[in-house]
């Protein structure tokens, strides 16, 4: 059931690179401890609806943004607002695994370590904690000080969403996480959103529709920078509004 | 229409290149053994650890030695924060721009200027105009901004070798800028920052001009940072130079070229250990 208070909303963003237009008048609500699916073709703003929901897209030289997005009520573009600390809230995994090279164990307190904590027993429970969430501990357990480069792809990226779950956020941001995997090392990473789900919002970028699917609550369809159709999963997958829906979810392109 | 056969011109190709690496290998070799065979009867340990005698005409090299260990250690301790420092700021700090251009522009063109002409500055300005005189603190000073241009460089080249993907992961777990330069991009970027190092060190090493101008050329061990020294190189070239002992001077340029290969082998060890700790 969706909460009645919605944990992200967007109101009429517009996102630039230069001159090029990228999100089109996005509003859409998010409500807390779901999984919403984001699917559409490549080029129609999906990742960069995502990199703007954390500000990474901050560091892209020349990219802006215009409308608002509110965290838990707040606007994350407020001049006041500190990107840094809005990060810690709002955690993200990158469509390539991408473990810093460092061991398995200074990868996943990477973010804590930076907030100061420094109790080995703390960090611990932290490692042993987020990686049973990511359905890796099992694997992994044995060699938390061998380098998280040494790690199979499907690893890697379950690793890389034990980093994340690490900084305790309120929402995670996965960015296509399966697309360089095998259907293995998929369904174990879509078992661990679902598992998630009670603690964490997620937003999951996928060029799979039937990742999301399988996995998603609601379901958002993405076209040339525009929010074409929001609703419940079954319902945009079986009764799709509008035509173009139909047509991408039903692959007749895209 | 082809004028030999594929199968010839790979033959000739692969014998001309073979062929480059054999004679420049033959050259290096010829000049340290050359060196080693005519100075290494002179090299003991009392010609490291005693004193000269009447200008280096007898005796040994011992200050000689300190003055070769401290003044590129004095050049890299300024030349390293400051390069290491300047490198990270341009790459991590600002965008690419006509500003950076012109910075980078600039190191180069000092990184192609000749020692002496850093030597005189450094001896106007660190000996006479801040009234430093021949010292080891002048001519670390001199060194250092020899060296700093390729600190720079072989650093900024480094940082830039650091995939992206790292920095924005780093970002996106709640890192500032600072944080991501100090966890991420500089272990990162160390083996080439140890590379310009290395480099640096070598230069320091091997340099007379800059340094007969600037640190002088006394043959006393130096007790405070305002003490004239003489390195090695230049008590080499001393000694050749002015016919006073060419069994000492052999002498010195072994113990010189053995502790420039020994420098980089500590140096390329350090490094491969650091690299292999950290993929284990």
């Amino acid at each position: 059931m969706p909460s009645p208070q919605p944990i992200l909303s967007v109101r009429h963003l517009n996102g630039f690179y230069g001159q090029t237009q990228a999100l089109r008048q996005l509003s859409l609500d998010i409500p807390a401890n779901r999984v919403i699916g984001i699917i559409g073709p490549a080029g129609s703003g999906k990742t960069t609806f995502l990199r703007t929901l954390n500000r990474l897209n901050d560091l892209v030289p020349g990219y802006r943004v215009e409308g608002r997005v509110l965290l838990n009520g707040a606007d994350i573009y407020h001049p006041g607002q500190d990107a840094v600390a809005l990060r810690k809230r709002v955690g993200m995994v990158f469509a390539l695994p991408m473990p810093l090279p460092m061991s398995i164990y200074d990868n996943i307190v990477y973010g804590p370590r930076l907030d100061g904590v420094r109790d080995r027993a703390r960090l611990d429970a932290l490692v042993e904690s987020t990686l049973q969430a990511a359905f890796l501990w099992d694997e992994v357990k044995d060699r938390l000080h061998t380098s998280g480069l040494r790690l199979s792809g499907g690893q890697q990226q379950r690793l890389c969403l034990a980093r994340t779950l690490a900084m305790a956020p309120d929402v995670v941001l996965l960015d296509e996480p399966c697309s360089g995997l095998d259907p293995i090392s998929t369904a174990r990473i879509e078992d661990a959103l679902t598992a998630l789900k009670a603690r964490y919002t997620i937003i999951l970028v996928t060029n799979n529709t039937k990742q999301a699917a399988r996995v998603a609550d609601d379901t958002a369809f993405f076209l040339m920078g525009e929010l074409v159709e929001y609703s419940d999963t079954r319902q945009l997958f079986t009764v799709p509004r509008d035509s173009r829906t139909n047509d991408y979810v039903t692959g007749r392109f895209g | 229409m082809r004028l030999l056969p594929p199968k010839y011109t790979q033959a000739i190709a692969v014998t001309l290149l073979g062929g480059a690496t054999l004679f420049t290998l033959a050259v290096l070799l010829f000049i340290i053994g050359f060196v080693l065979d005519k100075g290494l009867p002179a090299v003991g340990l009392s010609f490291l650890f005693s004193n000269p005698q009447d200008m280096g005409r007898a005796g040994g090299i011992f200050p000689t030695v300190i003055g070769t260990l401290l003044l590129p250690l004095l050049a890299i301790a300024i030349a390293l924060p400051l390069g290491v420092g300047t490198a990270v700021y341009l790459t991590e700090y600002t965008r690419e721009s006509r500003v950076t251009a012109v910075i980078r522009f600039g190191t180069d063109c000092l990184a192609g200027i000749p020692s002496i002409i850093f030597g005189l500055f450094g001896f106007i300005f660190f000996v006479t105009m801040l009234k430093m005189g021949w010292s080891l603190l002048s001519g670390g000073l001199t060194l250092a901004i020899m060296i700093l241009p390729t600190i720079i460089r072989t650093t900024e080249e480094a940082i830039k070798a650091v995939p992206n993907a790292y920095r924005e992961v780093s970002f996106s777990l709640g890192a500032t800028r600072w944080e991501t330069v100090r966890k991420v991009v500089l272990p990162n970027a160390l083996p080439g920052i140890v590379t310009g190092v290395m480099l640096g060190i070598g230069r320091c090493i091997g340099e007379t001009a800059a340094v007969i101008f600037t640190a002088g050329s006394s043959l006393r061990l130096p007790n405070t940072p305002f003490d004239s020294v003489r390195t090695m190189a230049v008590h080499f070239y001393i000694l050749a130079r002015e016919g006073i002992s060419n069994d000492n001077a052999y002498g010195t340029a072994a113990v010189l070229i053995i502790a420039v290969l020994t420098v980089n082998l500590i140096a390329y060890w350090l490094m491969h250990r650091f690299i292999a700790k950290r993929s284990r």
